[in-house]
């Protein structure tokens, strides 16, 4: 997690310049113009039979679908921009949540890395990630959500958060480390446009319904 | 990662960032095929509704025509509008008088059309002030506001103008608790939790819509957000929610989302009255403005109050019940019946359902969860029907059809979720574009909806319209619901941030839509009624101009004998009798506004030339063919001119040597 490459990657993300290294300049352009050449397909494939103007806005997308590359990136593109989060961004699509997180929120977003979701027991995730099981991948993603904006030093030991999903994870500070359900350590956090993103090294588990 | 696995981690990023950019369109439409059938109004022909708007920061409420989405006024409420010179003539400043002076902006966030029996009546619509706090009526007969009262003990009027079943009462709520008017106000922030305090105000309306702050209710600290109104068999009731009943007075984000559960606030205002008739009202000082504009002196006065009756619940039981909603709740709305109380927590999971029948049981069970600050707390389960689970992400409001059916609005999932009343199944959802705050159903909040519609007021529309800048347009997305599923019709931009709205059916306004003000019933004491009373006259250093104005010029349209130092009131009547011919007056360097007038109506413009010259005045609203020849001439002379006040249309005849062509 804390790896060199990941910050670079990160860096790169979050557009900061100063420590950007020059071989990822490199590298940088060449998802620059990757992206570049998706979207001018997508735009190809929207056009629409009526309409009085060939400018093409989006009629039936969600927000996150919304062509913007002067914002500040949200908590969707962040996450999309993070090559130790491509599990929670599939996960997220599976249980269409990609165009809430798009939205203005607030949110804080407890964001668990690849790793985190491989320490999950064999087959949890490809279960989860079966049609039939969405309310499960929504409820457990949800519980990674609450509805404002907390940056680290925002958290206090002992603190409660009621999570997106209708429960609530408690929240440890010890020696500025903070920690979600005993369980979850943030490591990294970045700031996104409609809110927080902690990346955590752990999946919170909602509490088992009676 | 060496380079070139990180090149492929990169790559891998762009194409599931594409994926999710290339999400597959056109296998469903959002919009029906018969979307715009449905929603063509053909030129010349009324729309079906009248759909009232709140204007949010605009401080003004527009006026639409449902299904077409057609703009037909915005009505300046709290905020000054230059183009109808309200707020800038000298008849309408006083409508913007508060306690804290002269306010030209407000912030309106809710709608109440006035109603009889539980049915919308057509006779007004109210409007809230959120920030100095203030509530509006606006008569719907001419589309003006008529009256502004200010309300005492509140600060951030949100939870309001919701109104009772017969027009009884609009009621008040303050978003923000603080120190009472009558208290030491001059306390420690941090000092919230022992000196700070909530109200809610029931102002009455009589038969003529006149208002009065019959009584308010004083509360604990926390924060009002909306309320509801009983009906039929919850008549006399009313349920306000509210949020931070942590009592946090930093950082809400965090502090106000501490508890599992808020409350709904359930007054018994039949209750509250008989207190008040029995003296068990403390009679506070405070003070607050009462602005009254007058159809007949074409004219505004204010006055300031200085008392208020306030109802402390300690002192009167069985009059105020907290009932739990989890999550800090913004809508609280009563079904046509009366019997359910549908609660949305912003960060709720679930959509609570409260039924009266089991309130009112708890309350002589007195089925209690302790106590709020003295005031008891029903038991949650003893009073609920039921909850919808997982409805969606965010519920804020919710509205009903007449068949036992609800719409509730998502701000966070941005979409409207139908829902049965009965059983509380989830039976359609559909998405708006983008983040709906409230929605409406024409007759929604009353015991008679009209249904056809839902109407979402989305806060967000960014790649929904023709870009224009930083700033663009909030929207209303209209659905057809007159099936079972949700169809989307139309999207059209709204004037401010559109907070929340209500249709009528148009018949039940249009037919005392008033065309023109008789001019025999003018009692603007600075009328001139007929050009026999033009006239202008000098009163130390004001100088007073009665002017009429009739297609096609103005008596008098020569005025001299102004002087540097005066102040020149223009009072400008309209004598024409004819429906769409208002006037305009402007002035060149005035440093207000126009005014418009109406026939038959006289307003005022005040100026004060800063220098010497020759002003023209002209008519600014196209009113004839010859609009552009309806001017005139203002002479201002040096302060120690001997010229002398004359006035006069058609006499000024040209003098002195004419310079020929030679």
């Amino acid at each position: 997690m804390t790896t060199p490459s990941f910050h670079c990657l990160l860096h790169c993300v979050m557009g900061n310049e100063r420590q950007k290294p020059k071989h990822m300049k490199k590298t940088f352009q060449i998802v620059v113009t990757l992206a570049m050449m998706f979207l001018m397909s997508c735009n190809n494939n929207t056009q629409t039979a009526a309409g009085p103007s060939s400018i093409e806005a989006n009629s039936d997308a969600g927000q996150a679908n919304v062509k913007d590359d002067a914002s500040m990136k949200d908590i969707v593109k962040v996450a999309v921009g993070s090559p130790d989060h491509t599990t929670l961004v599939s996960a997220l699509k599976q249980a269409d949540l990609v165009d809430v997180l798009a939205n203005p929120g607030p949110f804080t977003v407890f964001a668990p890395t690849n790793e985190a979701f491989n320490k999950l027991p064999k087959g949890t995730l490809n279960e989860l990630m079966k049609a039939e099981k969405k309310t499960d991948l929504q409820n457990i993603l949800q519980y990674h959500v609450t509805t404002s904006s907390l940056r680290a030093d925002y958290f206090k030991d002992g603190q409660t958060i009621g999570m997106v999903n209708g429960d609530n994870i408690s929240v440890s500070v010890k020696d500025g480390k903070v920690v979600l359900n005993n369980s979850a350590a943030i490591v990294a956090s970045v700031q996104a446009s409609n809110g927080m993103v902690h990346i955590v090294d752990a999946v919170l588990l909602p509490p088992v319904k009676k | 990662m060496n380079k070139s696995s990180k090149l492929i981690a990169i790559i891998t990023v762009a194409v599931a960032s594409v994926m999710i950019g290339c999400k597959p369109r056109g296998a469903q439409s959002a919009v029906s095929g018969d979307a715009a059938q449905k929603t063509y109004v053909a030129p010349g022909k009324y729309d079906e509704f009248y759909d009232f708007v709140s204007g949010g920061f605009s401080g003004q409420m527009s006026v639409y025509g449902l299904p077409s989405g057609r703009l037909f006024r915005v009505i300046p409420v709290f905020s000054v509008d230059p183009e109808k010179g309200y707020g800038y003539s000298e008849e309408t400043k006083a409508m913007l008088n508060t306690s804290h002076g002269y306010v030209p902006w407000d912030d309106l966030h809710h709608i109440a059309l006035s109603e009889t029996n539980g049915v919308q009546d057509g006779r007004w619509v109210f409007g809230n002030g959120n920030n100095t706090p203030r509530i509006a009526r606006v008569d719907l007969k001419t589309f003006r506001t008529a009256e502004i009262i200010e309300i005492p003990n509140s600060a951030g009027n949100h939870s309001s103008p919701f109104i009772t079943e017969n027009s009884e009462y609009v009621v008040a709520g303050t978003r923000f608790s603080v120190p009472l008017d009558n208290t030491n106000g001059d306390v420690p922030i941090n000092t919230y939790k022992q000196n700070f305090k909530g109200t809610v105000s029931f102002i009455r309306v009589d038969t003529s819509g006149r208002m009065n702050i019959a009584f308010q209710i004083q509360t604990p600290g926390v924060n009002f957000d909306l309320a509801r109104a009983g009906k039929g068999k919850s008549h006399g009731w009313v349920f306000f929610s509210c949020y931070n009943s942590e009592k946090a007075n930093t950082l809400l984000e965090v502090n106000a989302s501490q508890r599992d559960k808020d409350f709904i606030m359930c007054v018994n205002w039949k209750k509250a009255e008989g207190y008040v008739k029995a003296g068990k009202a403390e009679k506070r000082t405070v003070a607050y403005a009462h602005n009254v504009y007058s159809e007949v002196t074409h004219s505004a006065t204010s006055e300031i109050e200085k008392e208020v009756l306030v109802l402390d619940p300690k002192n009167c039981p069985d009059m105020v019940y907290f009932m739990p909603c989890p999550k800090s709740p913004h809508g609280c709305d009563t079904d046509p019946s009366g019997e359910y109380i549908v609660g949305s927590g912003k960060l709720a999971a679930v959509i609570p359902v409260f039924s009266f029948t089991k309130i009112q049981k708890a309350i002589t069970d007195k089925n209690y969860d302790g106590d709020y600050d003295g005031i008891p707390v029903l038991k949650y389960e003893s009073v609920l029907h039921g909850e919808v689970q997982k409805p969606g992400l965010g519920p804020l409001h919710t509205e009903f059809d007449a068949d036992g059916n609800a719409y509730t609005s998502f701000f966070v999932s941005s979409e409207i979720v139908k829902w049965r009343i009965s059983d509380l199944k989830v039976l359609d959802r559909v998405p708006t574009y983008y983040s709906v705050g409230h929605l409406s159903v024409p007759g929604g909040p009353t015991r008679k909806p009209w249904g056809k519609y839902v109407i979402a007021y989305n806060k967000i529309t960014k790649d929904r319209y023709l870009p224009t800048g930083p700033e663009l347009a909030q929207s209303a997305q209209l659905y057809d619901i007159s099936g079972e599923k949700m169809k989307l019709l139309l999207d059209f931009p709204t004037i401010g941030e559109p907070h929340y709205a209500e249709a009528i059916p148009a018949d039940l306004i249009v037919k005392n839509s008033q065309k023109i003000y008789k001019i025999e019933d003018n009692q603007n004491p600075f009328a001139a009624k007929g050009d026999a009373n033009a006239r202008v006259e000098r009163k130390g250093n004001e100088v007073h101009a009665y002017i009429t104005a009739i297609r096609s010029h103005f008596t008098p349209d020569n005025i001299e004998g102004v002087k540097l130092g005066d102040v020149v009131y223009f009072h400008v009547t309209n004598l024409e009798q004819d429906w769409d011919i208002p006037h305009g007056f402007a002035v060149k360097g005035a440093n207000n506004a126009e005014l418009l007038i109406m026939p038959g109506e006289t307003q005022t413009l005040a100026w004060k030339p800063d220098r010497v010259g020759v002003f023209p005045i002209y008519c600014t609203d196209f009113c004839s063919a010859l609009h552009q020849e309806m001017q005139g001439y203002v002479r201002v002379s040096a302060p120690g001119s001997t010229v002398p006040i004359t006035f006069s249309t058609g006499k000024n005849e040209p003098t002195g040597p004419i310079a020929q062509n030679k």
